[in-house]
């Protein structure tokens, strides 16, 4: 089929605006909101100009937008080293330890800024009875920077008043870039509702990035911003695989709907090299609603059993199973492992899987009275009943909205549970993202850091000046919201450094503005080109509208690459399938068709999720085994080869031959081993 | 589970310099009927129900009807978000009512200063791992 190209003969030109800055934050979540705070601070005396440039309002814009219940990685009298342990047997032995280490003694002093700036904290009442964020700050209790003590839900986790934290990390982020302003003598430099499409490198230097191209989704405007270095935290890959979900349903994303693959996508085109785009996470959680389970299981001690109130994860049989195939992994039984063993009594017909809240509620509420007596502890449980439900209305409110439609009251009925269709991210607990320059002092290894080909910058990417954090810095998963803030102010400190070392830099390239405005307004000008052939604009024999994209693509995801229609279940034959219907779908991509800006934003971004998708499948491929069982498992390598993949699986895509490189890089251990689990 | 607009509460919030809504929603989903002066959310089926279009609306005109995939009608859940503190009402479909109250902030809004009492940066210490507050020395892996 011929490629559709746009020269403005049919929709009408943008306006275009050309920004040159110092230093270029893509995205407006947790990890820019970090890199704007901390990224201000070292810019400011130098007078070097930050930019953040945001899809949607920083307010309540990326993962955390909803609001949270808990802080998830808060160190407190932790060992970082003990964190390394937790993280690398979660992600099934193989993580960049060197990054995981330096987020770890990196990461508390974000939470305790977020304390500062108005985020309240639970704290453990004198009673031993925990005290939300007002109660605590009544009470006189001390602030985490001074040593105050958290309410810890587990090892890591903390409990939190959670539902404006974005609303206050971001007023800190925009206050910062505030201070950039004045320091600089710029009028703005905060982009809301602007959508970043592609990242171009520079004319004389390949494998330097110096452009990033998008337009705004609220008027007729390309933006162009020239800078001399970027961070890049523009998200994981949400609704790349068919959902469980169904019409309308399909919002009701466990992650954020919004995460569209644009941080793989703008990073991959660019030349950066990914890393352990093979992982993927397959959380389980509350059917339908995805309502958190941590809080349940954690705090409140539930269990999880199969319809005939056995405990899945210590059944001999499926133990001794697992065992056989996946060797040592299963002795932790890492959240892949529980899946593992979940979808086996699913399998078996034992569900439906229930989370035994009422057992649970029923447990507190007799230690409790036997504690405190029948009147003190009545009220102590109303208070725990007030906890459960916040835990959902400050996260995932939907889930309260599914209880209340099912009459589910969570002390009298025990609520199903079940595992969500795929998503990549590198933030939560999955490591899909970018192979990213480590620290030096950490004893990891010199091609890690010092002889790092883009220079030795902590979170740089392969490609110089392209800095990587949050969801899309690879193989350090576990950040979760404080991580991905704490990481993106690494980030930005050390894009800082890298532009005052070359300050002579002035970003080039060779695509016209013209020619970028064309490109980002292609789905415009074939949408009034071929509008008026049909009655009916939706149905069109030369286009492809957004919907049918999306819908195509997690079609093609879910059938050949392991969703949840095969139980998760791929091959190479399957591998190689879907690959050819996937290559035939991007080309198809040019003629994508837009009716409006939202339509524009909403092309571009299932664009992002189909090069997201390419390198996850393509890793798979490569990988020949089965690393994380209960996320997928390739029914050729059924099980966890240590001798041949104990390895990072990295990949390179050329843009201009539309070619992927995959290869194998080797681990390097740098923490030992944890004790082993007793059973 | 996606929000609907009250015809009779929403006024396409004229007074105001934006359309709340429209600039809150973090998925570009709320649109302004400009013939109607009403808004409206333009992709249901990409609603992640975060609320903020309902948290914002100054007329309460936004609500969140359940996804009709899977949820039985007759439920509701419905915020009043205050400048420290947020309500929750939650009707069950069977009638029965739950309220809770949670804090949301323990500082005035628009009172951040984010580098007020803060260190000013050392330069030298620009590619040493921590942050420009950071003042104690950085652990490393003991072997």
């Amino acid at each position: 089929m011929e490629k559709e190209t746009c020269n403005f003969s049919f929709c009408s030109k943008p306006t275009i605006e050309e920004i040159e800055t110092d230093l270029l934050l893509i995205g407006g979540g947790m990890a820019c909101c970090g890199a704007a705070f901390e990224g201000a601070r070292w810019a400011n005396p130098k007078k070097m100009k930050i930019t953040m440039v945001d899809k949607a309002a920083t307010d309540r814009s990326g993962a955390v937008a909803m609001g949270l219940s808990a802080i998830n990685t808060y160190m407190g009298d932790n060992d970082p080293v003990d964190y390394v342990k937790m993280v690398r047997n979660d992600l099934m032995g193989i993580i960049r330890e060197d990054l995981v280490y330096d987020l770890g003694r990196h990461v508390d002093d974000s939470v305790q800024l977020f304390e500062e700036w108005g985020l309240p904290i639970w704290k453990m009442g004198d009673d031993g009875f925990s005290l939300d964020g007002f109660q605590a700050k009544e009470a006189g209790k001390t602030m985490l920077k001074d040593g105050g003590k958290p309410v810890r839900s587990g090892k890591w986790q903390i409990m939190i008043n959670g539902e404006s934290y974005k609303v206050i990390v971001a007023e800190a982020a925009k206050k910062a870039l505030e201070t950039n302003r004045a320091a600089t003598g710029e009028k703005t430099n905060h982009y809301e509702r602007v959508f970043i499409v592609k990242l171009y490198n520079d004319a004389k230097e390949p494998n330097r990035v110096a452009a990033a191209a998008g337009f705004s989704v609220r008027e007729n405007k390309i933006y162009i911003f020239r800078a001399k270095a970027m961070v890049l935290a523009a998200g994981g890959a949400v609704n790349v695989f068919r959902p469980r979900s169904t019409q309308e349903g399909q919002g009701r994303a466990w992650y954020p709907v919004w995460n569209s693959g644009s941080g793989y996508a703008l990073g991959l085109q660019a030349g950066a090299e990914l890393t352990m785009m093979e992982n993927r996470f397959v959380p389980a959680r509350f059917k339908d609603g995805y309502g958190p389970v941590g809080a349940w299981f954690l705090f409140f001690k539930a269990k999880a059993t199969n319809s005939l109130g056995e405990d899945y994860c210590i059944n001999p049989e499926a133990l001794a199973e697992a065992k056989a195939k996946y060797g040592k992994y299963v002795d932790n039984l890492g959240t892949a492992i529980r899946n593992h063993l979940m979808m086996r009594d699913m399998k078996l017909g034992k569900g439906p899987i229930l989370m035994r809240t009422d057992e649970a509620m029923a447990a507190i509420n007799k230690t409790f009275k036997e504690k405190l007596g029948d009147k003190e502890g009545a009220k102590k449980v109303k208070h725990l009943e007030a906890e459960a439900w916040e835990d959902f209305l400050d996260m995932a409110i939907g889930q309260a909205g599914l209880w209340a439609a099912q009459n589910i009251e969570p002390d009298k009925t025990p609520s199903e549970i079940m595992p969500t269709e795929p998503y990549l991210l590198g933030s939560h607990a999955g490591c899909a993202g970018f192979w990213c320059c480590g620290p030096d002092d950490l004893g990891a290894p010199e091609e890690w850091n010092k002889k790092w080909p883009a220079g030795n910058y902590n979170r740089s990417s392969t490609v110089k000046g392209l800095f990587m954090c949050g969801d899309i810095c690879g193989a350090s998963g576990h950040k979760f919201s404080s991580g991905s803030h704490a990481e993106g102010r690494i980030a930005a400190k050390s894009a800082i450094a890298f532009i005052l070392d070359n300050p002579n830099y002035k970003p080039t390239i060779n695509e016209t503005a013209d020619h970028l405005a064309a490109e980002l307004y292609l789905p415009f000008e074939v949408y009034e080109k071929y509008k008026t052939l049909t009655t009916d604009p939706l149905i069109n024999p030369n286009y492809i509208r957004p919907k049918m994209l999306q819908t195509r693509l997690q079609k093609i995801s879910d059938e050949y690459f392991g969703g949840i229609s095969t139980w998760y279940m791929t091959s190479k034959t399957m591998l190689d399938a879907g690959l050819q219907k996937l290559q035939v779908l991007k080309e198809d991509t040019s003629k994508m068709a837009a009716s409006n800006l939202h339509e524009l934003m909403r092309c571009w971004e299932n664009y992002h999720r189909i090069l997201s998708v390419e390198a996850h499948a393509r890793h798979i491929l490569f990988r020949e085994e089965s690393r994380y069982p209960g996320y997928y498992y390739r029914g050729d390598f059924d099980k966890i080869d240590d001798t041949n993949w104990k390895c990072f699986v990295n990949s390179k895509y050329d843009i201009a031959t539309d070619k992927w490189e995959v290869k194998k890089v080797p681990y390097v251990q740098l923490v030992e081993d944890a004790a082993p689990v007793k059973h | 589970m996606p929000s609907y607009v009250i015809t009779e509460k929403c006024d396409g919030c004229k007074a105001q310099d934006k359309t709340a809504c429209q600039y809150i929603c973090p998925n570009d989903l709320m649109t302004l009927n400009r013939d109607l002066m009403k808004a409206f959310n333009q992709e249901p089926e990409q609603c992640w129900e975060c609320y903020n279009c309902v948290k914002i609306c100054p007329q309460q005109a936004i609500e969140i009807r359940a996804y009709q995939d899977f949820a039985p009608l007759g439920a509701n859940v419905i915020p009043m978000r205050g400048t420290d503190s947020i309500m929750w009402t939650i009707k069950f479909r069977n009638g029965i009512l739950k309220r809770f109250k949670f804090p949301i902030r323990t500082t005035v809004e628009g009172s951040v200063d984010p580098f007020k009492g803060k260190p000013e940066v050392d330069m030298a210490k620009l590619k040493q791992p921590g942050f420009f507050t950071t003042t104690k020395a950085m652990p490393v892996i003991k072997k």
